[in-house]
C-alpha cells in the first residue's frame, strides 16, 4: 500500500489563540515600576527622656491645614523652602558632638542658627486637614536640600556626585569596587546625616 | 494559442499569513516576560503625587502596599467621599493596619522581614489626618520603612 503523507495541520487559527494569551496578559498585568520617597519613621520609644536639644538647631516648617507653609515662624513660599533649608543645615555656626568644627561647609557661620550639620534637625509637623500633594512636595523639597548639599560634597571629595554614586551602587552592570563606593557613600551620608523628624 | 493564455485574471494574491502567529508569539513572551500580575483592584481614586527626588523600589516581593484614597465612582454611594484606606481588595479601618502587616510578614520568609517596605500609595487628595494615623499605627508594629509613592515630575503639578 502506498504511504499516504500526513495531512498538514492547519495552523490559521494559531495566530487567533495567540492574540487572545497576548490580550489576557495585557490586560491582567502591570509594567509599572514603584518608585516614591523613602523614610524611615521613628520607633515608639518606652523611655520618656527628653532630649535636649537646641531651638538653634531645629529648624521647624509647619504646614497649616490650608496649605500655607510657615518657616522658623515665617511665612514662605514653596519655592524658597530648599535654599532656606540649604542655608540652616550647611552653617556649621558650632561643633558637632566631638567638639569638631565643620571644615566642610559653606554656610554663613552664623552663631544663631545650626552648630554643625550633624547637629541640625528639620522638623516638619502638620495639621490633619494638610493635603497630601502639598505634603509630598514640602518632603520632595527637603529631601533635595539633602541631596543637594550631598551631591556638593561628593563632587569635592570624589569627583561625581552622590546620586551618581548611589545609582552605580545599585547598577548590577556597573564595574567598579562596589564596597568601595559604599564606604564613600556612607561617608557622605554621615557627613550630611539627613535628620528629618515628622511629628504629628 | 491557448498556450500563452493568462494563468488566471488579475486580483491580488493572498497575503502569506504564516508568520503571523510567530510575531504574535513574540509579542506575547515580550509581555510575559516584562510585566508582572497585577495584584490588586483599587476601588478608590489614587492618582499619586509628583516629586523629583524620587527613588525607585527594587524588590518588589517585599513591598507592602497601603492605598488611601476617596472611594471612586462605583462605591461612592456605599462608603461616602471620605479618603478610605484600601487593604488588598477591600475596604478598610486604621485599626486593621497592625492586622494587615502581620499577615504580610508571615506570608514572608523569616530572613527577608527587616527588609519590608510599607509603600503608602496615597492620593494627592487625600489630607493628612488618615495618613497620620496609619503612620503611627505602622509604628506601633515597628513597620518603620516607608516609601511615599509618586511619580516622578515637578512638584508644581500637586
Amino acid at each position: 500500500m502506498a504511504k499516504r503523507a500526513a495531512p498538514e495541520v492547519n495552523a490559521g487559527s494559531m495566530a487567533d489563540i495567540a492574540f487572545l494569551l497576548l490580550i489576557f496578559f495585557l490586560v491582567t498585568t502591570t509594567m509599572e515600576k514603584d518608585s516614591g520617597i523613602n523614610r524611615k519613621l521613628p520607633p515608639i520609644e518606652d523611655s520618656q527622656e527628653d532630649v535636649i536639644i537646641k531651638q538653634k538647631n531645629i529648624f521647624t516648617v509647619l504646614l497649616n491645614g490650608k496649605d500655607q507653609l510657615l518657616v522658623e515662624d515665617e511665612l514662605m513660599e514653596l519655592k524658597d523652602l530648599r535654599a532656606a533649608a540649604v542655608k540652616f543645615l550647611d552653617n556649621g555656626g558650632g561643633t558637632d558632638v566631638n567638639g569638631n568644627r565643620c571644615d566642610y561647609c559653606h554656610g554663613l557661620k552664623d552663631p544663631s542658627s545650626s552648630d554643625h550639620p550633624d547637629k541640625a534637625i528639620i522638623s516638619l509637623k502638620n495639621e490633619r486637614k494638610t493635603s497630601y500633594g502639598t505634603y509630598i512636595s514640602v518632603q520632595n523639597e527637603l529631601v533635595a536640600a539633602y541631596n543637594e548639599l550631598r551631591n556638593k560634597r561628593a563632587q569635592s571629595q570624589y569627583g561625581e556626585s552622590f546620586i551618581t554614586m548611589q545609582k552605580n551602587y545599585k547598577d548590577v552592570n556597573w564595574k567598579g569596587n562596589k564596597e568601595k563606593l559604599k564606604e564613600k557613600i556612607n561617608q557622605i551620608k554621615t557627613d550630611y546625616p539627613q535628620k528629618l523628624s515628622e511629628v504629628q | 494559442m491557448s498556450k500563452f493564455k493568462k494563468k488566471k485574471g488579475g486580483g491580488l494574491p493572498a497575503i502569506n499569513t504564516a508568520s503571523l502567529p510567530d510575531i504574535v508569539f513574540m509579542l506575547l513572551f515580550f509581555f510575559m516576560v516584562a510585566t508582572v500580575m497585577r495584584d490588586n483592584s483599587l476601588m478608590i481614586d489614587n492618582s499619586l503625587p509628583s516629586a523629583s527626588e524620587v527613588e525607585k523600589l527594587e524588590k518588589k516581593n517585599l513591598v507592602m502596599y497601603i492605598y488611601i484614597g476617596k472611594p471612586s465612582r462605583n462605591y461612592k454611594k456605599k462608603y461616602g467621599t471620605e479618603a478610605r484606606i484600601q487593604l488588598n481588595d477591600k475596604f478598610a479601618e486604621v485599626s486593621d493596619v497592625a492586622a494587615f502587616i502581620a499577615a504580610e510578614r508571615a506570608s514572608k520568609r523569616e530572613e527577608e522581614i527587616p527588609f519590608l517596605i510599607t509603600s503608602l500609595k496615597v492620593d494627592k487628595k487625600a489630607n493628612m489626618g488618615i495618613v497620620g494615623d496609619v503612620k503611627q499605627e505602622l509604628r506601633k508594629v515597628n513597620a518603620l520603612k516607608i516609601n511615599y509613592a509618586s511619580i516622578k515630575g515637578d512638584v508644581s503639578r500637586n
